[in-house]
């Protein structure tokens, strides 16, 4: 934490049958944001920024933290939409701006899509759900332990802290929560081809900025072009140099700034 | 006890630099080292080693499933037992098994084994293993988190298929099939034994002591490792009210026999040296895909077998390989003499309390002529001295009941 915003609070709101963790911080309107791969098992130095000018309001998706164990009731990509626009419903962010990363931005794309009216501006980060055979997505799943934070930042050693153990948490639980969080990424996106996104892509019409990090070696940059190209919206191409797929731990404040200026548009 | 015979069909020609040029002998591993050639007499080979093994009076002769791996050559083992079936006589057919989530849909195996087990007479054992990461989330695409739920629902349809007289409909979560009515049907009532070729996880051992189901632990590392995880199963049947009947569990052991010792650790070097170092040498990226283990599994840090080898093979690219004198040593594979062997397996199914002991006589590179060796050697000494363990004490009620004998179809001889 660089301590430069508002501490966050945590909620919970009841959706499909348990209650999911809903973490806020900030004052004003309020943007939604749908974490990526690994979840928020803490309040981010990228979503502080971003609450010293809105109110950031970020819902649990299932299996992530705080989401329960309800993504073992999911068992398509219809499931898991259904249960983003309950979750979305249920925090309060009908019409609000949303902004969505990895796994999170696949989610945000599809209720764009299929419930415009839900959405006013979105943001997508280094997305999921589309798939070239010629430059596919990495596989995040089939790596060894020591592999994976060269794979998703650019700052392979502080990305690495950010998985150690918090003091005062217990150590066999926070293992199986973060197992949990890649157990539920997997349950989404396994095994990473096209989701179906592409023909529903037209269907956006928000405002939608395209942001990824310009070394993403998971998602390769060149996707924000098949993203925007697809949507129906007014779309901008937003790269952060020397950034990777954890572009809101690789580079915080540019992140931050980029979501922000777009949002300000409004 | 039972003595089975199990063959793992591993290709026995990969390059001496295999470990140190290729990544994984599994999921991605080169096709251009497979010879499809060599692979028709190896597949030649390995079935006559199978059948001399039925007829040298192994119990039992077993096979299983792999994809895209170079140490097991079975795609479909439901294929090689339908051979098996035809040219033997009176030995249990052990398919270990179909990884059933794979099946779609999944009566495709309660249509395959009641073949298998019209065809041998009713001497079926069906296996049904979850089957190892590698085969099922990487080579087959299946989602880890799903795979457990589809394992179940493929379990309770296939059970149902077998049993359920009327032609039904099944609206399970996964499947949704409107006519449900295999033709043909198993021999065996109400369906053939079946056996649970497990790791280490509480929920198997539960599941298989709730359903009056074999567990078999199919290790590669011996006996000595698999103490830990058989001690596990004993203490959980215990504690759920389950008797000490040996012939709940099957365990699987490499062996090596001949005159001597000295002679056997000799004549089995190579081959051991070869299944340890180059089949066994698994790319850990693939053993553990998330969702695959229970969050009780991890939280009881019982790790799978997989993982085990995998971080073994992991360890090894740093620390080098095992050498022979280690794989011997910690009981990875049993040499010696018949009379050494005979004493060391009796210790080990005491000790395990195991009564389907499952031997690899074939293991590696190992050709015909040493697995028909050590197989005949097995046969005439060592078994002998191991076929009355736990016989008097306790029914093996998980055994295949196959017509008599005289009843049983007798195939025509091979025509030129």
């Amino acid at each position: 934490m660089t301590g430069a915003g508002p501490a966050a609070t945590a909620r919970v709101v009841h959706v499909a049958g348990e209650d999911l963790r809903v973490l806020e911080a900030g004052r004003g309107e309020p943007v939604g944001f749908l974490a990526g791969l690994g979840g928020l098992p803490l309040w981010t130095p990228f979503l502080e920024r971003l609450a010293l000018e809105r109110r950031v309001v970020a819902p649990s998706l299932p299996g992530f933290p705080g989401g329960g164990h309800v993504h073992h009731q999911l068992d398509d990509l219809l499931d898991w939409i259904t249960v983003t626009l309950d979750l979305l419903d249920a925090a309060g962010l009908g019409g609000a701006d949303l902004v969505g990363h990895g796994p999170g931005g696949l989610l945000a794309a599809e209720v764009a899509a299929l419930s415009p009216a839900l959405v006013r501006r979105l943001v997508l980060i280094a997305p999921f759900g589309l798939f070239d055979a010629a430059e596919p997505v990495a596989d995040p799943f089939a790596r060894r332990p020591s592999e994976l934070p060269r794979l998703l930042s650019s700052h392979p050693e502080a990305f690495a802290a950010t998985l150690a153990l918090p003091p005062g948490e217990d150590e066999v639980e926070w293992r199986v929560g973060s197992v949990r969080a890649a157990e539920a990424a997997a349950r989404l996106l396994w095994p990473l081809g096209d989701l179906g996104l592409r023909k529903r892509l037209h269907r956006i019409v928000s405002p939608t900025l395209l942001l990824w990090g310009g070394e993403d070696r998971l998602v390769p940059a060149s996707y924000a072009k098949r993203f925007a190209d697809g949507i129906a919206g007014p779309t901008r191409i937003r790269s952060i140099e020397g950034a990777g797929h954890r572009i809101d731990l690789d580079a915080p404040e540019a992140a931050a700034e980029a979501v922000l200026a777009f949002l300000r548009e409004a | 006890m039972k003595l089975l015979w199990f063959h793992l069909m591993p290709y026995t020609d990969l390059p001496d630099d295999f470990k140190q040029r290729h990544p994984s002998v599994w999921v991605d591993i080169d096709s251009r080292l497979f010879d499809p050639t060599k692979a028709h007499h190896m597949y030649n080979d390995f079935m006559d080693e199978l059948e001399a093994a039925a007829d040298a009076g192994f119990d039992g002769i077993c096979v299983n499933e792999h994809h895209s791996n170079g140490y097991g050559l079975m795609p479909s083992p439901n294929l090689i037992a339908a051979s098996l079936a035809r040219r033997t006589r009176d030995a249990a057919v052990v398919v270990m098994g179909n990884s059933l989530a794979l099946y779609n849909p999944p009566i495709r195996v309660a249509e395959e084994f009641a073949m298998l087990d019209c065809i041998s007479g009713g001497r079926l054992v069906a296996g049904f293993p979850v089957g190892t990461p590698m085969d099922t989330c990487y080579a087959y695409g299946m989602n880890p988190s799903q795979l457990r739920e589809r394992y179940r629902e493929a379990h309770d349809l296939i059970l149902k298929a077998w049993q359920e007289p009327d032609t039904f409909t099944w609206n399970g979560r996964y499947h949704k099939l409107r006519y449900v009515n295999p033709w043909p049907r198993p021999l065996q009532k109400p369906h053939p034994p079946i056996w649970i070729p497990g790791g280490g996880s509480v929920e198997t051992w539960q599941w298989c002591a709730e359903r009056d189901y074999v567990y078999a632990y199919l290790s590669y590392f011996g006996y000595q490792a698999g103490q830990a995880t058989m001690n596990g199963f004993w203490g959980e049947m215990k504690r759920i009210g389950k008797d000490r009947n040996p012939f709940r569990a099957g365990f699987l052991q490499f062996v090596g026999v001949a005159e001597s010792r000295d002679e056997a650790l000799d004549l089995y070097r190579e081959s051991a040296e070869y299944f340890y170092n180059r089949s066994l040498h698994v790319d850990s990226r693939y053993a553990a895909p998330p969702g695959y283990a229970s969050e009780a599994t991890i939280r009881s840090k019982v790790v799978s077998q997989v993982l085990q080898a995998a971080v073994r093979a992991t360890d090894e690219r740093a620390f080098g390989a095992p050498s022979f004198e280690e794989i011997v040593s910690k009981g990875y594979v049993i040499v010696g003499s018949p009379d050494e062997v005979a004493e060391q397996l009796r210790e080990v199914a005491v000790t395990l309390n195991v009564g389907q002991l499952m031997l690899l006589l074939q293991f590696g590179n190992m050709g015909k002529p040493l697995a028909l060796y050590n197989t005949e050697l097995f046969a005439k000494r060592v078994m002998p001295q191991l076929r009355d363990l736990f016989e008097r004490e306790w029914e093996n009620r998980w055994w295949p009941k196959p017509l008599p004998s005289a009843e049983r179809a007798r195939p025509r001889e091979v025509g030129r």
